[in-house]
């Protein structure tokens, strides 16, 4: 464990930085996030991600915003276990009928202001699932939707990406 | 593919299955099949059913072959399995929920996947609409003074799937956990009667989204079977090279996240770093980080180009130096040890009764892998070794997959030495004249994933049957949980790593 220590001390971090502006850098988009989630919110956002019925796909990729390339909390965003802790919901899936009411009940936990994210192509219009008599079919038939992240599923990058759009758009 | 010659060859016949036959039994012949599953002599691969009719799929325990049997249920109902062989409850009660066939004297007759929210009953036949409401579920008691119950679930506190567990619990010890599914069930199994192929492979890839290269990969299996399709060694080459790579990304994302659930974030971290590696490098070969779509009917739809095999190797190498540094890392925390070894135990008879595949099962004695027992192209000709413990606790389900990693890094190597040149996809046609059938059972990273189909000869899919490996593990985390503090729930939960969008379909 001692060499991991260590090594961790003597290098440099993985965390990807592009202090050039590049629209299409994390770094830039990182910046724009710092400085506009402070003015709202004192940097910090806390989401609360909620599967309503995704493949896992989509939750992967969430996952991956907190490894060390991405590194999402430098953003002062992190991830929170409550509803009643959360900010943000950022919702996956086709919002399945078995999972319609868990949706509700988790956003009317979410103290106000509150906004929601739709992440992933199911999420948008119910995706490859939209004609199914299981699912709902998109998360804006169920709670109002603020912003939609598209993909199937979207990559740690698109998703970056549309929490800046998010931030940026925040009233 | 040329199919004109058979068409002459053959006169339309009914369809059997490839390239395991299909057997109609009456009740009799499947009961038969029942009490041999219950006495240990073969095991259950799957059961599912139809609109009247109820299938099975077994391995017969002395050399691993596949059969499938077949029973038509005229009057709406069918001998239940589950009665004798408990592994086959669950799925008598989704086959029930989804196709109203009944199983006779079963032991558990509660709803499965059918919450009564649908605002239909058996929508896969004849469905009967009724009024959308919530249907009550009675979990089964656990009695006594002291206990009390913890409902988790179906939004958990993680990024995870959702699904119920009810933990019954004296203090900290658990005393029973039932989980209660089907919160993410989006109704494939009618989304795939009546699709072309093409929207089924679609539809296929996004059942779990972790294993969409093995969901696909067993799709275009059964597909291939079905319709006689060779498949270029080409193909079979890069559809290793996707599963393999799959499976580590998989593998070191889980290691991580069990070490994460022991409190031990260092893991967590440095695992995510290779996993993102793989990752990475999967979207510079293929195109997209999880490989989704990328394996079809006939082949593979990407080749792979000259410079990504050696930025491939490149990586193989890098994760060749990372391997054993994490293993020491793992093995070498005590405190870490002081949480995996003991916890979550499952017996081998337990692994066996249920016929549990992948990881869980390989550290509980069975050692079964598709790409040995099967052995399907391009393994047969490739030497690898799978992971085996009999030690069935957190600890053993982590150094499997840490010896999968092993035998999957050499497979990589192997797969790209020996990557015959030439086509990616077989030209291939549909043959126009009668209905055909195919299966195929795969190993994803997580066990063994069953896919059965029925096609008709326009290339439009009848009824498509996918079997999660986690219908089969699911069930032994009940058992490895008894007796364990609440606390490590979510280290056993995690060392079993189960799907809940592949089980509730």
């Amino acid at each position: 464990m001692q060499k991991f220590l260590l090594q961790g001390l003597l290098r440099r971090a993985l965390t990807e930085q592009a202090p050039i502006p590049n629209p299409t850098s994390i770094a830039e988009l990182g910046y724009t996030l710092g400085r506009t989630a402070r003015q709202k919110l004192g940097r910090s956002l806390s989401i609360r991600e909620v599967d309503a019925g995704s493949c896992n796909g989509c939750e992967l990729e969430i996952h991956a915003l907190n490894n060390a390339y991405y590194d999402l909390e430098r953003f002062g965003l992190r991830f929170v276990a409550s509803p009643r802790h959360a900010d943000v919901l950022l919702v996956t899936g086709p919002v399945t009928k078995n999972m319609r009411e868990a949706l509700e009940r988790t956003y009317a936990a979410t103290p106000d202001p509150k906004w929601v994210i739709a992440v992933g192509d199911c999420a948008f219009d119910g995706g490859v699932y939209c004609e199914s008599y299981a699912c709902v079919g998109g998360v804006a038939n169920v709670v109002p939707v603020d912003l939609h992240i598209r993909g199937c599923p979207p990559d740690p990058t698109t998703l970056l990406k549309g929490l800046i759009a998010f931030v940026d758009t925040m009233s | 593919m040329n199919f004109a010659s058979k068409q002459i060859a053959a006169q339309p016949s009914p369809p059997t299955c490839l390239p395991w036959p299909r057997e109609i039994v009456d009740r009799d012949g499947w009961l038969a099949f029942a009490e041999s599953l219950a006495k240990g002599a073969r095991e259950l691969l799957s059961l599912w059913g139809e609109p009247s009719s109820v299938h099975m799929a077994v391995l017969e325990e002395r050399e691993p072959r596949l059969r499938i049997v077949s029973l038509e249920c005229p009057e709406g109902s069918f001998p239940s399995v589950g009665r004798l062989h408990p592994p086959a409850l669950r799925l008598e009660r989704a086959i029930r929920d989804l196709y109203g066939l009944r199983a006779e004297n079963a032991p558990d007759e509660r709803p499965w996947l059918d919450h009564g929210r649908w605002g239909v009953r058996h929508p896969c036949s004849d469905p009967e609409k009724i009024d959308s409401t919530k249907d009550s579920y009675a979990f089964l008691p656990a009695e006594g003074e002291p206990l009390h119950q913890i409902p988790v679930g179906p939004v958990h506190a993680g990024i995870i799937e959702p699904g119920h567990f009810r933990f019954s619990a004296n203090g900290e010890t658990v005393v029973r956990l039932e989980e209660r599914f089907g919160f993410v069930h989006k109704g494939v199994d009618q989304l795939m009667a009546g699709a072309s192929i093409e929207r089924a492979a679609r539809l296929v890839a996004r059942v779990s989204g972790d294993s969409t290269v093995a969901y696909s990969l067993a799709f275009a299996q059964a597909v291939e079977a079905a319709f006689d399709v060779n498949v270029p060694p080409r193909a079979t080459y890069l559809r290793a090279l996707m599963a393999e790579l799959e499976r580590i990304a998989n593998y070191f994302g889980d290691i991580g996240a069990i070490c994460n659930d022991a409190a031990f974030a260092l893991m967590h971290a440095q695992c995510g770093i290779v996993r993102e590696r793989i990752l990475r490098e999967a979207a510079s070969c293929f195109g997209h980080r999880l490989m989704m779509d990328r394996i079809a009917p006939g082949g593979v739809v990407v080749d792979l180009e000259r410079e990504n095999v050696t930025a491939l190797f490149t990586l193989i190498e890098w994760i060749e130096l990372m391997t054993p540094r994490l293993i020491a890392l793992f093995g070498d925390t005590t405190s870490l040890q002081d949480r995996t070894v003991g916890t979550g135990y499952v017996s081998e008879a337990l692994a066996k009764q249920y016929a549990c595949g992948g990881y869980v099962g390989r550290a509980s004695g069975r050692t079964f892998d598709a790409r040995k027992a099967i052995g399907y192209a391009p393994y047969p000709q490739l030497t690898f070794e799978i992971g085996c413990s009999k030690e069935g606790d957190v600890d053993a389900r982590v150094w499997v997959r840490f010896d999968e990693i092993k035998a999957s890094l050499r497979l990589l190597r192997q797969i790209l030495d020996e990557m015959p040149e030439g086509p990616i996809i077989a030209a291939w046609a549909l043959p126009e004249d009668w209905t055909r059938e195919g299966a195929a059972l795969v190993e994803g990273f997580r066990g063994d994933i069953f896919v059965w189909l029925r096609m008709r000869a326009d290339g439009v899919v009848q009824r498509c049957h996918l079997r999660d490996p986690s219908w089969f593990q699911w069930p032994l985390l009940e058992a490895a949980i008894k007796d364990n503090i609440v606390a490590d729930f979510p280290l056993c939960n995690k060392s079993f790593n189960c799907s809940y969008s592949g089980h509730d379909l």
